[in-house]
């Protein structure tokens, strides 16, 4: 029952969205309802998963089909399946959906039947990739979100969204293209464990004891693919133009980004954990990089949305540097971090989005003082920024200190040095933090289209609810969600462990 | 010449009769629409013939060789066969060159893609060869009054007919090495023999015959002229059909002669440079280009190009890839031609920038168009995907694992010429009101799209099919 409905769940929106394109064009309403009600049943049924899952187990709720899916003599079939690192990214993913289509109900006003269904077939690949088990199937996923996201930046975006859209899709088409050779390579060493059949099921790759010359090639042709979408500096530059031109750019930081660091950690460290313990000083440093560098442009940018990019790359930086200190403190902290920065940050650009849909701006010079006719968009903002900047009793305090304690403790990296640095970059978030909420909030009302602005409405303030209401929630009682993950990353630890000690020494 | 020989090769003698039949009654009754219906007919014929049909074996003294080989390749031809017809109807109407002729010599050009398939001796392929050819040549001058058309057909025949040449010189070297005409035998002959270097220069004449056909650089400056000079429609089957058939006689041929190949690596490396530049050129030409048709065609040479990269791996996996690839190049280069062959409207409509706003007027149209740009790109889920996927894999499988990263990294490239249709089509106001309202949907087109979709989501069928071909063709000889 449990792997059926794992399948139905991922397969939902799609298969419920192409009727939108049927619809009377007019009649935008219920179009709109009618994706809320699917989006809403979607979670539901990801929840009603999240409830049956077995925090000791391993992989659950595994549906296997299409045997033979490329042929007899390869060994290539469509297999899903929710373990500890995946669940919670999984049930998050289906909550932001709805709240991104119930928080984007307004702002988005041609075409409204396409984007509902360009949403909901994102949703579909995204739900995809974190339950997916086999390399074939996930590149598959992967790719396919392109079309998606594609569109939802080309058709929605502001003036220069073509580009920005042209741009993502050939970056991420390289970097994915490079990916598909280590797929294909990684399963025809595969052959060796599975009676010389081509293999891409991920489950017997990781019994794969492949030598290090091999992996730290492979480690670089799936790397890149990930650093790419996470992004981690260098490989960032595509980020703040679609940012800037993308109405769900909550999308993008609540989930996209996740599914990065997701396909890292599941991907890269299950896959080459000897590549990754002897890569691990690099990473490290780059995340380091990453949180400075993100923070520091963050810090001088004039458009809301710029700071909010920027940010997400300093965030995505912690990311990075708890999965590469390999503890477990560090690891959990990052898998709970996944979830905390789409929060944090998916609310932040929820905001955003709704005085941009007011205002048609989005340079914070030309707020201010809006603390007087915003009340309720001041306090969620509040809430927002300061679990972003890591406020103890705010779920962003246990993330970051969970990744910077495992940091600090870290066998592999050896030096507290780089805990230290990135402490640096969460006192840097403040820096940018403030003074943007000052600029909005704060001062006094210059102009009088601020003045005719109008507070958040039952909607808006239902989805900030919702956002806000786990903020909180992860904040005092972490436990729980800390519980999903524990046995999973406590297995992949051991593994790079043990080999790291046979690399290094 | 014996009735078990013609039963055989029914599918042979199926098309040579209707052929004949289509000439007498297009003589008599001189109807179009009679010509196109018979011809249609002729085209599902084939189609079932081939999908039900399991002969085996060779017909007429070892010229002609049946398969599930042939089976699969004939089943590419004629369903392009179709496809085009139906495409072409309005378009030959628009354009005010509805002769019955037409349809005619399509089902002449695809019988002339059925000999190539079929053919176990070098003459056959010949003749199969210059059936398919002139039959191309005179569908690239289908519209008399007009000079491109006049120029694209002066261009390809004299062209393509000096590359027959080389084509005919090649195989009488080879004649001369081997003393034998027969593909099998040639095979035998050179596996107690040795090779010449006879052998070699009348196989690479051979070459240059064949990479015309497919048009892989450096045989390709013929392409984009006589693409967009010639009818879109016919165009659709020269891209296609007319490569899938020059694929599957060079695949039919290195079987043969790979007992020579496989030793040789001057033979690898000049065939793994022709890819490589092949598909380099093609999509890096393909940038600059404004007119769709031309896009398309610079497309086609690297299409090419991802194709040789199948041949160049040389296994099993590798040429079962390039026969699953012909069939979805085939459907997804219809479909982006027969979307062409709509909007065009007496060829006002022809730059890539002339799409803006299609979305807004034809939602559904310009839906379809983006698919099969996608799938050319070879994004999943769509049919091009898999396609390239296999190719790909074969290749690293083979050890050329860098043939596959210069692969991946030009359909990198492709994609911003893909996309900027797209961006047209999806992203831009077009410059007049109602600009296509007398632009219809076929059917057809859906109908494509939909077995482009399925081909990317449930492939193991057409892949089985593929394979089970290949199985046979690597038994010929023994």
């Amino acid at each position: 029952m449990g792997s059926f409905l794992l399948s139905l769940t991922i397969f939902f929106p799609f298969l419920f969205g192409i009727p939108l394109l049927l619809f009377n064009r007019e009649k935008e309403v219920i179009a709109k309802s009618y994706a809320f009600v699917i989006s809403l049943l979607v979670l539901v049924m990801a929840v009603f998963l999240l409830l049956n899952f077995e925090p000791g187990q391993g992989i659950q709720f595994k549906h296997v089909a299409l045997e033979a899916w490329l042929g007899e003599d390869v060994d290539v079939k469509y297999v899903v399946g929710l373990d500890g690192i995946s669940v919670l990214l999984f049930v998050f993913s289906a909550l932001v959906f709805a709240m991104v289509i119930l928080g984007t109900w307004t702002s988005v006003q041609k075409n409204v039947r396409e984007h509902l269904f360009f949403l909901l077939t994102l949703e579909t690949c995204i739900l995809g990739i974190f339950a997916a088990l086999d390399l074939f199937l996930y590149y598959i996923f992967w790719e396919a979100m392109l079309i998606p996201m594609y569109f939802l930046i080309g058709m929605w975006g502001k003036a220069n969204r073509a580009f920005a859209a042209t741009k993502f899709f050939v970056y991420m088409l390289t970097a994915s293209l490079i990916m598909l050779i280590g797929v294909i390579y990684i399963g025809i060493c595969g052959a060796d464990l599975n009676g010389g059949m081509f293999t891409t099921d991920y489950q017997k790759l990781l019994l794969l004891d492949l030598p290090f010359s091999i992996q730290a090639i492979l480690f670089w042709f799936f790397g890149i693919s990930f650093l790419a979408k996470a992004p981690l500096f260098p490989l960032h530059t595509w980020l703040p133009e679609v940012y800037a031109e993308s109405p769900v750019s909550a999308v993008v930081t609540g989930v996209l980004l996740k599914m990065a660091t997701y396909a890292l950690m599941r991907f890269n460290v299950g896959l080459f954990p000897q590549a990754c313990a002897y890569f691990s000083t690099l990473m490290v440093v780059l995340s380091i990089v990453s949180i400075i560098y993100g923070a520091a442009i963050a810090s001088v940018q004039k458009e809301m949305r710029l700071v909010l990019a920027y940010s997400s790359i300093s965030h995505l930086g912690f990311l990075t540097l708890g999965i590469f200190a390999f503890t477990e403190e560090a690891m959990q902290g990052a898998i709970l971090q996944m979830v905390n920065h789409g929060l944090s940050t998916g609310l932040l650009f929820m905001l955003v989005g709704f005085l941009y849909e007011r205002r048609k701006t989005d340079r914070l010079t030309d707020y201010g003082g809006l603390k007087k006719v915003m009340p309720l968009g001041a306090m969620f903002f509040t809430i927002a920024m300061l679990s972003s900047v890591g406020l103890p009793g705010l779920n962003g305090f246990v993330g970051e200190f969970l990744i910077l304690v495992g940091a600090f403790n870290s066998p592999i990296l050896q030096n507290g040095t780089f805990a230290v640095l990135g402490a640096i970059g969460v006192i840097l978030s403040v820096v940018y933090m403030l003074p943007m909420f000052q600029k909005i909030f704060l001062g006094e009302l210059t102009s009088d289209d601020n003045r005719r602005l109008s507070d958040l409405n039952l909607r808006e303030s239902a989805v900030a609810v919702v956002f806000v209401m786990l903020i909180v929630w992860i904040g005092i009682a972490p436990n729980p969600f800390l519980k999903l993950s524990e046995k999973s990353t406590a297995s992949m630890i051991e593994k790079v462990q043990q080999n790291s000690s046979l690399s290094v020494k | 010449m014996t009735l078990h020989d013609l039963l055989l090769a029914l599918p042979i003698t199926f098309a040579t009769f209707w052929t004949i039949l289509l000439i007498v009654v297009e003589a008599t009754a001189k109807r179009a629409q009679l010509t196109f219906s018979l011809t249609s007919i002729g085209f599902l014929i084939l189609i079932v013939m081939m999908l039900f049909s399991n002969e085996q074996g060779y017909a007429f003294g070892e010229m002609l060789r049946l398969s599930p080989y042939s089976q699969f390749a004939n089943f590419v031809f004629a369903l392009s066969g179709l496809l085009v017809l139906t495409l072409s109807q309005s378009y030959l109407a628009k354009e005010n060159i509805h002769f019955g002729e037409y349809y005619l010599i399509v089902f002449m050009a695809t019988l002339g893609m059925m000999l190539m398939a079929c053919a176990a001796h070098l003459v056959v392929l010949f003749i199969g060869l210059e059936i398919m050819s002139i039959a191309l040549y005179v569908l690239a001058g289908m519209r008399r009054k007009d000079p491109r058309a006049n120029e694209a057909a002066m261009k390809y025949f004299l062209l393509g007919a000096f590359s027959s040449g080389f084509f005919l010189y090649g195989i009488s070297l080879i004649y001369g090495a081997t003393g034998e005409m027969t593909l099998f035998k040639i095979g035998i002959y050179l596996q107690e023999n040795g090779a010449t270097s006879l052998f070699w220069i009348g196989l690479s004449l051979m070459m240059v015959g064949f990479l015309f056909k497919i048009s892989a650089v450096p045989f390709h400056q013929w392409t984009p002229d006589v693409y967009e000079g010639a009818p879109t429609p016919s165009t659709a089957l020269m891209s296609t059909a007319s490569k899938a058939a020059a694929f599957t006689a060079l695949i039919t041929l290195a079987l043969n002669v790979s007992s020579q190949t496989d030793k040789n690596s001057n033979w690898t490396v000049a065939l793994s440079t022709v890819a490589v530049l092949t598909m380099v050129v093609g999509n890096i030409a393909a940038l600059s280009q404004e007119n769709l048709k031309r896009i398309l065609a610079f497309s086609s040479i690297a299409h090419a190009g991802y194709m040789l990269v199948g041949i160049v791996a040389g296994n099993d996996a590798g040429y079962s890839a390039v026969l699953y690839y012909t069939l979805v190049y085939s459907l997804m280069n219809i479909g982006a031609f027969g979307v062409i062959a709509l909007v065009e409207q007496h060829r006002k409509l022809t730059n890539a920038s002339d799409y803006a706003g299609l979305f807004k007027e034809k939602p559904l149209l310009a839906g379809v168009m983006a698919l099969f740009m996608l799938s050319l790109i070879g994004i999943p889920p769509f049919g091009g995907f898999i396609g390239k996927y296999k190719l790909f894999a074969a290749a690293i499988e083979a050890g050329f694992s860098w043939l596959a990263v210069v692969g991946v990294l030009a359909s990198a490239v492709s994609a911003y010429y893909y996309l900027r249709v797209v961006i047209f089509m999806f992203m831009r106001e077009s410059r007049e009101e109602n600009q296509f309202t007398d632009v219809a949907l076929s059917p057809t087109l859906v109908l494509i799209a939909l077995l482009v979709f399925l081909l990317g989501i449930f492939p193991t069928g057409m892949l089985r099919f593929a394979g089970e071909a290949m199985k046979f063709a690597l038994n010929s000889f023994h």
